[in-house]
């Protein structure tokens, strides 16, 4: 009997860890004014719950509980290391944080987490440690986990943690949303850091996949909160795009991991539900004045999502997306893609023109999807030997096992 | 004449200089009247570069690398976090053609201060 409550309640703490320690570490990290100092009080109310909550019942408000126990404890450990190491300072920082008088209210703890999230995506951290701190503070993946998602080493991981921590402690990088004029760039600067996470999952095909893919989760997650705390609408475009990306997952790869492209993907395996869920945001999002770059490629996705087949896809549509998104982000990438989408529309003749002309500007020339996508468009216009030689510069430039043969069974065609 | 004396250290051998003989020298100067403002410096690590180009802000982590780039002044400004100390170095007009290395000062009197005082 006592064993089974024991175990029952032990459950509870658990379930109540999953859903708020984030929430309530966030908070810490703004009541006792560090990283460091909070993690380590959050595990300690989690262990004063676990001896508590037996004997007292779980409390109405266990969030709360769990900040103000945290609080405790901290000031608890504060005044201790005063005393023997005979410091003002922990005196002082222990004063400091009681005196804050009244437990924070739900909103507090709301922005608390957007606190944390502008905190650790500031850009005065480099973007490998904005990724590593995001999701081990945000997400709460453990070091181990953030070095297999990234293919680095866990010390490395570990290393870029703590010295991310230590510049925001020493440079006085501030626990705040941004003001309002602050806010479009620093926006900016989350949104890439969630995508970036995204893509390092998406593009792993094989092998790792499993583990991977969890990361684009960790993303979604990540992306479905800033919308719910902050719906700016490219936040909504961002989680709309990720979501039309991943609704492709399972038609995207073969069963033996070979790439599978856009055009000869079997759609009836995408997934519907994240599509409806996509095109919803984006309908959300888009209506507003000049839409930004995360918007226009959610609508361009959409589009797709939306067309039976490749030849049935409304490329009118795709072609003016995509002149909307040179001019909201000019880049050659954009323009490579805008190329592949008017060759669609107008013929593979049209798009190679385009396509060498952006070439001819040196801006690609090391790109191996712009070597890739002239090689296709040669191919379908019959001119083998330049479609042979782009295949083999793009096939020199991959370092993604399944790109390479995909690009192989290509060249191979060719030959026959 | 006004000089300004700028103070390069491989941060590795930063031990084999007791921060007690830099506070020491620090008063002794600043009592004879030749030194108008000292500080010293957070590690480089703590280093963010502010560059402002057609009115775009562009803030990245670490210190300045472009050797092409010579030092040519320094503000000493009181901000009360890195986001206000940015929003000022964006509006100091070299930002707009080189960039501005924002950088800590490391508290080292009163460092000295509260060690003296503990033992």
């Amino acid at each position: 009997m006592n064993g089974d409550l024991s175990r029952s309640m032990r459950e509870i703490v658990d379930g109540v860890y999953r859903s708020e320690s984030r929430r309530v570490f966030a908070t810490l990290i703004r009541v006792l004014g560090d990283f460091d100092t909070a993690e380590e009080a959050l595990h300690d109310a989690f262990r004063a719950a676990l001896e508590q909550w037996p004997r007292e019942g779980v409390p109405a408000n266990p969030r709360a509980w769990l900040v103000s126990a945290g609080r405790f404890k901290a000031i608890d450990g504060l005044r201790r290391r005063a005393r023997f190491e005979k410091l003002d300072d922990f005196a002082e920082h222990a004063e400091s944080i009681a005196d804050e008088s009244v437990a924070p209210d739900a909103d507090d703890i709301e922005d608390d987490r957007l606190r944390l999230v502008f905190t650790c995506c500031h850009p005065a951290l480099s973007p490998d440690a904005q990724v590593a701190l995001t999701l081990r503070e945000v997400c709460g993946l453990t070091t181990e986990e953030i070095a297999h998602a990234f293919l680095t080493a866990a010390p490395t991981v570990a290393q870029r943690i703590v010295r991310a921590k230590s510049k925001i402690r020493e440079a006085g990088i501030p626990y705040r949303v941004p003001s309002p004029e602050e806010l479009p760039q620093r926006l900016d600067s989350v949104l890439r850091v969630v995508y970036l996470v995204f893509n390092e999952g998406y593009s792993a095909s094989s092998g790792e996949s499993l583990t991977r893919h969890d990361v684009s989760g960790e993303a979604i997650r990540l992306a479905r909160l800033l919308v719910e705390l902050l719906p700016e609408p490219e936040a909504m475009g961002l989680l709309a795009l990720m979501l039309l990306h991943e609704s492709r997952r399972a038609a995207r790869t073969s069963a033996s991991g070979d790439l599978i492209l856009l055009d000869a993907q079997d759609r009836s395996r995408w997934d519907r539900g994240q599509i409806a869920e996509g095109i919803a945001l984006v309908e959300r999002a888009l209506p507003r004045r000049a839409p930004g770059p995360y918007c226009l490629q959610a609508a361009i996705a959409a589009v797709h999502a939306e067309a039976p087949s490749a030849e049935a896809t409304d490329w009118e549509e795709i072609v003016g997306l995509y002149d909307l998104l040179v001019l909201a982000e000019p880049s050659p990438v954009v323009e490579l893609n805008r190329a592949v989408a008017v060759a669609m529309r107008d013929g593979p003749l049209a798009g190679l023109a385009l396509v060498d002309a952006i070439l001819a500007r040196g801006a690609l020339s090391d790109y191996r999807l712009a070597h890739a996508a002239r090689a296709d468009l040669c191919r379908r216009l019959a001119r083998t030997a330049d479609a042979r030689l782009s295949y083999e510069r793009a096939l020199a430039l991959t370092r993604q096992e399944p790109e390479r043969r995909f690009l192989e069974r290509r060249l191979a065609e060719l030959k026959k | 004449m006004k000089y300004l004396c700028l103070v390069y250290l491989d941060e590795k051998r930063q031990d084999e200089l007791p921060d007690e003989d830099c506070v020491a020298y620090d008063t002794d100067i600043r009592a004879s009247g030749y030194c108008l403002a000292s500080e010293a410096l957070q590690p480089v690590q703590t280093a963010t570069t502010v560059r402002m180009r057609n009115g775009k802000l562009s803030v990245t982590d670490g210190p300045f690398a472009e050797t092409k780039e010579q030092l040519a002044g320094f503000y000493m400004i009181e901000a009360t976090d890195l986001n206000e100390a940015i929003r000022i170095a964006a509006k100091i007009p070299p930002a707009r053609v080189g960039c501005v290395e924002v950088r800590p000062i490391r508290p080292i009197r009163e460092t000295v201060a509260a060690r003296t005082r503990s033992t």
